[in-house]
């Protein structure tokens, strides 16, 4: 389990990188962010980049940057970076709730949140909260910035929007409003695995009804995806069990499931229903 | 294409001049450049945890990693645990608890331990568990490594 | 912890620290991959990516091409080379089964050997092995050892052998019988894992004129015996080297292609040749184990008591048959009745080839199933008759009274003779220590208040002590320092401290100073390794009676020096002493030493030397035995089953050292839950393998770990042995499944449902009230 050779770039502002990236685009050049899939991928040889643009180097991109309504997060932030202290209240708090299920501690303090957005696995944790928040994708590349929506930038399985010659900057999500319920469930195996199952449920409460309800779903599907059933169900109602009994139905009947499989739309329910329940 | 590089990597203290291939892992090339083979592999992808090694203080897969990317960058292995005859309170601890049979995940757990105390000597017990859960052990059923390092952070917190 | 109690060097039965640990802590071990030699080079193996099919052609240009690539072999370059052998059993017929070390014009798996690259570096070998294209021609799979045996080779079938084991009058059991209770299960595909994957390090000594190979494990005599004779080189040329082992748990230290492959380039090449295996090989090339599929009938009486079992299995050995023969199925069909009074029994295992990775032994090979598969059908005779499960396995269990109890069947080619035992005193312990009747009640609450948690239990019968034969060599030198050569092998249990503990206990000595050599054909000429928990007892044994006689030597020598009779001497502080005086050190065993050196006046024409070595026969095993209880809980919602609470009650006779018995007990209940809930081969229908990397298989990590409460019992010590021991390597596993099974039972309030391992979420939900 040795990687086959590679050119190795340490570039050390976004303008080369993305020069780079652009002149090896035909010799398969792969930024490197993390490591924590890359590397794996490449000791199986699955992945057999010519080059690799380590983008560690690049001083700024490790930083995360909070205003009222936002965060913007750079391509080089780790995930060990965003726990619960990263931000105030419910968003902070959703941000602890995903962190702890990613991987565990060592993997942590190397992968970034943007590496995982580019990975796009469907079981990835930061991919859901995009979705869930309808975050935007800052892609550079050497014909200029764009912003991507999270739903535009995930396209499947392992597959995004980003071309080959453009790199992600940052993320950006919009946090929540004061009072927002965050819950969030996973389903593993094993502690630290990959999720078979995982929902995120936020809304806010405004005179005993509930408004802003955001409710998505991983794991399951090919790629994250929101219940719009459900929302639109929770929308304006009251929060009782048994709404939520019904809400969690809808996402799991209406989900694209990756296969039609009963296991996995009770998973998909037993997910939004706890997400949901557990929110506070 | 086998371009090399001449590197440093800063071991234990000690500045290794190292040349190395991009695509060699930090875990090859502390073994077979520095020759400490404390480290060891036992998935060189990631899961089993053997490699564990503080990078700038925090644990790390060094199987996940190029040595290149280490470049200057200080780094912690088993072998810089111990002070000449006297072990690190982790290293008695293990073998006062029986926290080791075969000994091949141990140096991988003794730099996991130490990274999760030295970043919080309070840590609580819970989050000490979910710490550990982060490496394989395929002899102890894991009582005997809990039992150690709960009782070196005992000690810490006392 | 650390300190040695005083007095006497009463050591044996004491939790003292390891002997192993200053090393390995250190980071100073030294395993495969630490042993390197000048000019290595490193070998790296092409696989068949295809199940089965006929190798057409290997086309090996590009690698050779490729700088820096020193030689590149597929089978035409080792066709001189004979297929790896197995040991031997009373089974006949197998041979035709082995495996050549690289495929000959078939593959059979998906991992099977096709080809070697040695190049200058484990990079460049693989950017090599990359380069070799094999070309197959697809044959049908076998997967399923259920199915009728297809053709292996023209003249022979996939079923080499059935195991066949009867006792008393099976039928006239059935006709009589007031019910019968039948079923049929599973046990998935799984094996030991160890954390260290395999490496092999061979050198030529030209100069001595010996071939060495290092990173070898438990069993290096046989396996240099027949590393000698495959490659036609006499067995003293042959030198086996033990360093570290990263686990053993049966899979590691078996004789594979890659031993062979490696000495035979490091004498072909004249350079040292390294491999050392990753995992994803480790994963489809290492002895795979457990696969066996279970049908059986049991003839009972009005009261659940057993009167037959007719016993039908079939074992999925995979694609060759490996160095142990058909030992799982041996022990399968031997060990089946565990502990209770059956009067007649009948079983047939197919031992069965398919388009797997081959079979061997996992640590409690053919207990861990067919404890599994036993303890099921006492779950279903106490449901079909009504009582509960405890109750029913008392009416069962056989009593002490009828120790030493002959099963009238043979495992491994001896007689199953029951040793000692007291089943029913030690479930009588196990469930009051866990408290069982309060926990029921507790159950009970926790299911009215909606919670699907249940209880469960497994009782095992272990074999231990294999013989034939060990030896021990102790040498005291004139600085009073002693060392220990065994034959026997370490895979981490902790081998070098308990026979430097029984060392101890009978040379007063402190356990510390006593080196233990072990794992060396250099330094022992016959050795049995480290396998089947035979260590403590078999080495342990012969260890007591080398130390014996080095005392009864010392005091001989000490004798007409202090102009005493030996028999009004002792030891006492590693000192010799009168004793009537036991307080007054005369001679110590160092001066001993010294008075027994060549040079020495005592020992003109005779042989120089505080030296014994002492062998130890058995003929039969020993039998250890206990009890797992479970508690579990499982999620409605997602069908995953926690384990809260469990206990392994155990009795071994003796334990030399109880903290490392505990540690052998927790570490195999680890391994027992991944094969009960987590771990598992998987293959799709083209016979890939679908488990090759740790993301894929998986071991229970800390955060799936029960409380774990362990109960070493000593009650029944052996008579077999002069210390009474029993082996503690396999107790902790061999129970797991049977119990979980049980406890998963219990909490669905479905008895029976349960029928496969490992048992998976998926399953579960399935079974759910809805
Ligand atoms: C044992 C283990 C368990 C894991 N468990 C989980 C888990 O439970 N949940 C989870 O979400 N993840 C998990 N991961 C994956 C981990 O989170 C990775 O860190 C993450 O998926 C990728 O981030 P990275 O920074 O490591 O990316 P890298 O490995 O560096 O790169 C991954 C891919 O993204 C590309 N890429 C990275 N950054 C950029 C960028 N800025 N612009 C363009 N392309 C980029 C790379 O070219 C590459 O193709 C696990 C990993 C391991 C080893
Ligand atoms: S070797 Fe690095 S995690 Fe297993
Ligand atoms: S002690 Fe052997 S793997 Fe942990």
């Amino acid at each position: 389990m040795k990687s086959s050779s590679f050119e190795y770039h340490a570039p050390k502002t976004l303008d080369d990188a993305v020069a780079l990236l652009a002149r090896h685009a035909e010799e398969e050049a792969r930024v490197l962010a993390g490591g924590q899939t890359m590397v794996p991928a490449m000791a199986m040889r699955l992945a057999r980049p010519g080059h690799l643009i380590d983008i560690n180097a690049i001083p700024g991109l490790d930083q995360i940057s909070l205003t009222d309504h936002a965060m913007r997060i750079g391509a080089c932030v780790r995930h060990a970076a965003l726990g619960a202290t990263a931000a105030p209240g419910p968003f902070g708090r959703l941000l602890g709730l995903l962190q702890h299920h990613i991987a565990h501690l060592p993997i942590r303090t190397r992968g970034t949140f943007c590496g995982s957005l580019a990975n796009a696995d469907a079981a990835s944790e930061w991919c859901l909260l995009m979705v869930a928040l309808d975050g935007r994708i800052e892609a550079r590349s050497t014909a200029g910035t764009r912003m991507i929506d999270a739903e535009d930038f995930l396209l499947g399985y392992m597959t995004t929007a980003l071309a080959p010659e453009e790199m992600i900057v940052a993320a950006h999500l919009p946090t929540l409003p004061p009072g927002t319920r965050v819950g969030f469930h996973e389903f593993a195996r094993r502690a630290g695995d990959f999720a078979q199952s995982m929902a995120i449920a936020t809304y806010a409460v405004a005179q005993g009804r509930i408004t802003a309800p955001r409710i998505a779903i991983g794991g399951v599907v090919s790629r994250a995806r929101r219940c719009p059933e459900a929302e639109a169900l929770l929308h304006g109602a009251t929060p009782d069990p048994a709404l939520f009994q019904e809400a969690a139905r809808q996402a799991a009947t209406h989900a694209p499931l990756v296969e039609e499989d009963p296991y996995l739309r009770s998973l998909t329910e037993t997910s939004v229903l706890r997400a949901l329940t557990g929110a506070a | 294409m086998t371009q090399h590089h001449s590197i440093t990597l800063h071991l234990n203290g000690t500045a290794h001049a190292v040349s190395v291939e991009p695509r060699h892992t930090l875990v090859d090339v502390i073994r077979e450049g520095c020759g400490a083979t404390g480290t060891h592999t036992g998935c060189e992808h990631g899961v089993c945890g053997s490699c564990t090694v503080l990078l700038d203080g925090e644990p790390i897969r060094a199987c996940l990693m190029f040595a290149i990317q280490a470049d200057g960058r200080q780094i912690r292995t088993v072998e810089g645990l111990a002070h000449g005859t006297i072990l690190h309170r982790l290293q008695q601890a293990f073998i006062d608890h029986h926290a080791l049979q075969c000994g091949y995940c141990t140096p991988g757990f003794l730099m996991l331990a130490a990274g999760l105390l030295e970043a919080d000597p309070n840590i609580s017990d819970d989050a000490l568990q979910d710490g550990l859960s982060a490496n394989l052990c395929r002899c102890t059923g894991y009582v005997n490594i809990l039992r150690a390092v709960r009782a070196v952070a005992a000690e810490l917190r006392a | 912890m650390n300190a040695l109690p005083p007095a006497k060097g009463q050591v044996i039965g004491h939790s003292v620290t390891r002997l192993e640990d200053g090393p390995l802590v250190r980071g100073q071990g030294r395993f495969a991959a630490d042993v390197n030699f000048p000019r290595q080079i490193f070998m790296r193996v092409v696989r068949a990516q295809i199940a089965h099919g006929h190798l057409i052609a290997i086309n090996t240009e590009a690698a050779r091409a490729l700088p820096g690539v020193i030689a590149v072999w597929t089978h035409a370059d080792v066709a001189s080379i004979p297929p790896i052998p197995f040991r031997a059993t009373r089974l006949q017929g197998l041979e035709p089964y082995c495996q050549p070390i690289l495929a000959a014009g078939r593959v059979r798996y998906a991992g099977e050997p096709v080809a070697v690259v040695f190049a200058e570096n484990p990079y460049l070998a693989e950017d090599a092995a990359d380069l070799v294209l094999a070309e197959i021609e697809e044959l049908p799979v076998l997967l399923d050892a259920r199915l009728p045996p297809a053709e292996f080779a023209p003249g022979t079938s996939t079923e080499p052998a059935i195991v066949r084991k009867q006792f008393g009058d099976v039928d006239a059991a059935f006709a009589t019988a007031f019910d019968v209770v039948a079923l049929d299960l599973s046990v998935g595909r799984h094996s030991g894992v160890p954390l260290e994957c395999r490496g092999a390090i061979a050198r030529y000594d030209a100069a001595h004129d010996v071939l060495e190979l290092h990173g070898t494990a438990k069993k290096q005599h046989w396996n240099r015996d027949e590393i000698a004779r495959l490659l036609g080189l006499r067995p003293h040329g042959v030198h086996l080297f033990e360093g570290h082992v990263g686990g053993g748990f049966g899979v590691r230290g078996e004789l594979y292609p890659e031993d062979l492959l490696v000495c035979l380039a490091a004498l072909r090449l004249g350079r040292p040749v390294k491999w050392i295996e990753d995992r994803r090989e480790h994963m489809v090339a290492t002895n795979h184990s457990r696969e066996q599929h279970h049908s059986l009938r049991a003839a009972i009486d009005a009261q659940g008591r057993l009167l037959a079992i007719d016993a039908v299995f079939h074992h999925d050995q995979g694609a060759y048959v490996r160095t142990h023969g058909a030992r799982v199925a041996d022990l399968t069909a031997a060990m089946l009745p565990g502990p209770y009074r059956l009067h007649a029994y009948r079983v047939a295992g197919h031992f069965r080839l398919t388009n797997k990775t081959p079979a061997a032994t996992y640590r409690a090979p053919g207990r861990f199933e067919s404890t599994f598969v036993r303890e099921r059908l006492m779950d279903a005779i106490a449901a079909r008759i009504g009582v509960d499960p405890i109750e029913l396995r008392r009416r069962n269990l056989l009593a002490s009274a009828d120790m030493p109890h002959a099963r009238q069947l043979d495992a491994l080619g001896t007689d199953v003779v029951l040793d000692s035992g007291d089943y029913a005193g030690l479930l009588d312990k196990s469930l009051a220590r866990f408290g069982w009747d309060a926990l029921q009640a507790e159950l009970r609450a926790r299911r009215a208040a909606g919670e699907l948690v249940g209880a469960g239990i497994g009782f095992f019968v272990e074999k231990s002590g294999l013989g034939p034969s060990d030896g021990v060599r102790i040498s005291v030198d004139r600085t009073g320092a002693v060392e220990l050569v065994s034959g026997a092998a370490s895979v981490g249990q902790g081998v070098e401290t308990v026979l430097a503990q029984i060392c101890a206990e009978t040379l007063t000595v402190d356990y510390r100073a006593i080196r233990v050599v072990r794992g060396r054909t250099d330094r022992i000429e016959f050795g049995n390794g480290a396998h089947a928990s035979r260590v403590t007892v078999m080495s342990g044994s012969a260890t007591h009676l080398a130390a014996l006689e080095i005392r009864a030597m010392a005091l001989a020598t000490a004798a007409p020096l202090l102009q005493a009779q030996p028999d009004e001497l002792t030891l006492a502080r590693g000192h010799v002493v009168r004793i009537a005086a036991p307080e007054t050190d005369l001679m110590s065993l160092a001066e001993v030493a010294a008075h027994m050196g060549p040079g020495s006046p005592l020992m003109i024409g005779r042989t120089p030397g505080l030296t014994a070595e002492r062998w130890f026969y058995s003929d039969h095993m020993t039998y250890p035995y206990g009890v797992h209880l479970a508690v579990v809980r499982i999620d409605r919602g997602t069908g995953e089953i926690r384990v809260e609470r469990y206990l392994v009650a155990n009795d071994i006779g003796r334990a030399v050292n109880p903290m490392l018995v505990e540690g052998q007990i927790a570490g195999g209940v680890a391994q027992g839950l991944g094969g009960a809930l987590f771990e598992e081969f998987r293959y799709d229908e083209a016979g890939q393998p679908l488990s090759t990397t740790f993301a894929d298989y998986l071991i229970p990590t800390l955060a799936e770990m029960p409380a774990l409460d362990v109960l070493v019992a000593e009650d029944a010590p052996s008579p077999l042995n002069p210390l009474g021991v029993k082996g503690a390597g396999e107790g902790g596993i061999n129970g797991v499944g049977a119990a979980i099974a049980s406890a998963v039972d219990d909490a669905l309030r479905k008895p029976g449902a349960i029928t496969t391992l490992p048992i998976l979420p998926r399953q579960v939900h399935a079974m759910l009230p809805r």
